[in-house]
């Protein structure tokens, strides 16, 4: 029935490059013991050296030094890592008080509600109706005893990118060590650590075109995390287990090869995608900031129709996205992104995300909008609700 | 590659039947699912004679399931007698329909409900309930339990926005505590007159929206 994919779901995972796949390689082949000492064997000793490389390249890409780099399983464990450790580490000594907005990705959310369950106290950040986090309401939620900031980069649902440059300001100011999830803005936005303060970072390598199971955590030397995961001494000691070799040597390899011109690509394919629909659907509302957002991320609510009814529909036709509908959800909640928006679920219900990548063309952009443009007004035929206009071809 | 719906849902689903509204209904219902948020509306036409459902067609801000089950309950309920349309269920509409994900029941069970509603909307707009007991507000609470609002996916009473009930010589006043611009206000008020408006005792409904 399909001939081919159209695959929009990039923020969930990318497809993988096959110059990656070819760099990983000779790690599962040839060079496939675990990484030794310098006194183990030669391939052992070469295992290491590529780690050792990869680590580098990651760390070197966002201006810190390989010892502040650890490798993980992905951007959960690295913020779980991140936000659980520095509690471990800081919970008696100085305070109970975690600060983080209420649109965070579920592991910095759940960590910080576990974290609660232990007798933390959390502040969840509200965000205003463009998904921003008030800076005076960070400043002002700063106790004594506050001893970490989790605020993402960009959203995972609506791209919006938050000010970590002032947020990292005022967490300098008040002493308060500041981690930012930055899984869906790494490579796509930057981020210099000569410019933004920030302790903790976490990324990944499956929204880049890298392989799966493999992210990061960068640490600003002397940061205070204790290890909880109790094993072996890898990763400077902070994160017990095998290491994931060829998956760091493709994790690398994806970050060299996105280059500035693919996100200005991106960003045009989202600007398209956005500027049409807004022009050509009635009754559409755009999530997120319209200028401040992740170039590969657009996310439009289509009023008086649901998302799962617009995916299935999209689905049977070729192209692949998702929603923050309800009835998408195995959880059956609506998204609690676009509910913090405003608390709207009629909003959540028909809220479509499409993410863009390398792979994806002009073509596929313009034929998507054609397609959900007839979907939408197929299905507000149906609805009982609100103005059905005809969806303008 | 398993696709959770049966052929059979996917085929309602893109060509749902019987879809729209009927233009002076016998009888009408709108259901709304606190779970997921889906609404359901049925229209009915109904023979005065032989008490046969002519026609029916229904409406739905929903899932796959929802759109699904809306349709092959006008195909299952057309040409029914009310007594026997009373008792399709939602076995019988899954069944009809090749199965349903046991996940989707409660956005499933919303469009037989919704032909219940409407067949009890009829029998009271027709003089045709049994035990004819007189409105009370606890009788109006319950039925408004049923009117959904779309921001929360929940109903009036569970979210508190009913404010205020009164019942006075077949007048019903509902008091709701959102302002008259609220993007959704004019649904709500046209659901809670449909919905309080067919009891056998009552006149007239007044709404009253909170500035």
């Amino acid at each position: 029935m399909i001939e081919k994919t159209v695959y929009l779901d990039n923020a969930a995972a990318t497809r993988m490059d096959e110059r990656v796949l070819e760099a990983m390689k000779p790690y599962f082949f040839d060079i496939y013991p675990v990484a030794t000492s310098e006194f183990g064997y030669s391939l052992g000793i070469e295992a290491r050296e590529a780690l050792e490389k990869a680590r580098h390249t990651l760390a070197n890409y966002i201006g810190a030094t390989g010892e502040e780099f650890i490798f993980t399983s992905g951007s959960t464990e690295s913020s779980n890592i991140a936000v659980k450790g520095v509690a471990l580490s800081l919970g008696e000594k100085k305070g109970k008080h975690i600060i983080i907005s209420e649109i965070e990705d579920f592991p910095v959310l759940h960590s910080a509600k576990a974290l609660e369950k232990q007798g933390f106290s959390i502040t969840y950040l509200d965000v205003d109706p463009e998904g921003l986090v008030n800076l005076n309401r960070l400043r002002d939620s700063i106790t004594d005893e506050t001893i970490l900031v989790s605020i993402q980069h960009a959203n995972q649902e609506i791209g919006t990118i938050q000010d970590i440059e002032t947020i990292g300001r005022i967490c300098n100011e008040k002493g308060v060590l500041f981690h930012t999830d930055a899984t869906h803005t790494f490579t796509r936005v930057p981020l210099d650590l000569k410019k933004v303060k920030v302790d903790l970072i976490t990324v990944s390598s499956h929204t880049i075109h890298g392989p799966k199971g493999v992210g990061g955590l960068y640490l600003r030397k002397g940061t205070p995390v204790t290890k909880w995961m109790d094993g072996g001494f890898q990763e400077f000691n902070l994160r017990a287990g095998l290491e994931n070799i060829p998956g760091a040597v493709g994790f690398a390899k994806a970050v060299e090869l996105v280059a500035p011109e693919e996100n200005e690509r991106l960003k045009t394919m989202r600007d398209h995608l956005i500027d049409r629909v807004s022009a050509e659907i009635p009754d559409t509302t755009l999530n997120g900031h319209r200028s401040k957002r992740s170039p590969q991320n657009a996310n439009i609510t289509f009023h008086f129709v649901e998302g799962e009814s617009i995916t299935l529909h999209l689905d049977m036709r070729g192209f692949s996205v998702s929603t923050g509908s309800a009835c998408f959800s195995r959880s059956l909640e609506a998204s609690h992104v676009i509910l913090g928006l405003g608390g709207n679920h009629e909003r959540a219900h028909g809220s479509i995300r499409f993410t863009f990548s390398r792979y994806n063309t002009m073509e596929e952009v313009d034929s998507v909008i054609d397609t959900i443009a007839e979907v939408v007004g197929e299905l507000r035929k149906i609805s009982p609700l609100g103005n059905k206009k005809e969806v303008q071809k | 590659m398993t696709f959770p719906y049966s052929e059979k849902v996917l085929e309602h689903f893109r060509h749902p039947r019987n879809v729209g509204k009927i233009e002076n209904p016998d009888g009408n219902a709108m259901e709304g699912s606190p779970a997921c948020g889906d609404m359901v509306g049925v229209n009915i036409k109904v023979d005065p004679d032989t008490k046969r459902i002519t026609d029916i067609k229904f409406e739905s801000y929903g899932c796959a399931s929802n759109i699904a089950t809306g349709s092959i309950i006008t195909e299952l309920a057309k040409g029914k007698t009310l007594e026997e349309a009373k008792k399709i269920n939602w076995k019988q509409a899954s069944e009809a329909l090749g199965g349903l994900p046991p996940i989707k029941t409660h956005c499933s069970v919303l469009a037989v409900e919704g032909l219940r509603s409407a067949i009890q909307n009829y029998e009271e707009r027709h003089g045709l309930v049994k035990d004819q007991k007189p409105t009370t507000v606890e009788i109006v609470r319950k039925r408004l339990k049923k009117v959904m609002n779309p921001l929360s996916g929940l109903d009036l009473v569970h979210t508190e926005l009913v404010k205020d009930i009164t019942v006075t010589d077949g007048t019903v006043h509902v008091v709701v505590d959102i302002p008259t611009g609220h993007q959704f206000a004019s649904n709500i008020r046209n659901e809670i007159v449909d919905k309080i408006e067919p009891l056998w005792d009552v006149k007239k409904v007044e709404v009253e929206f909170m500035e």
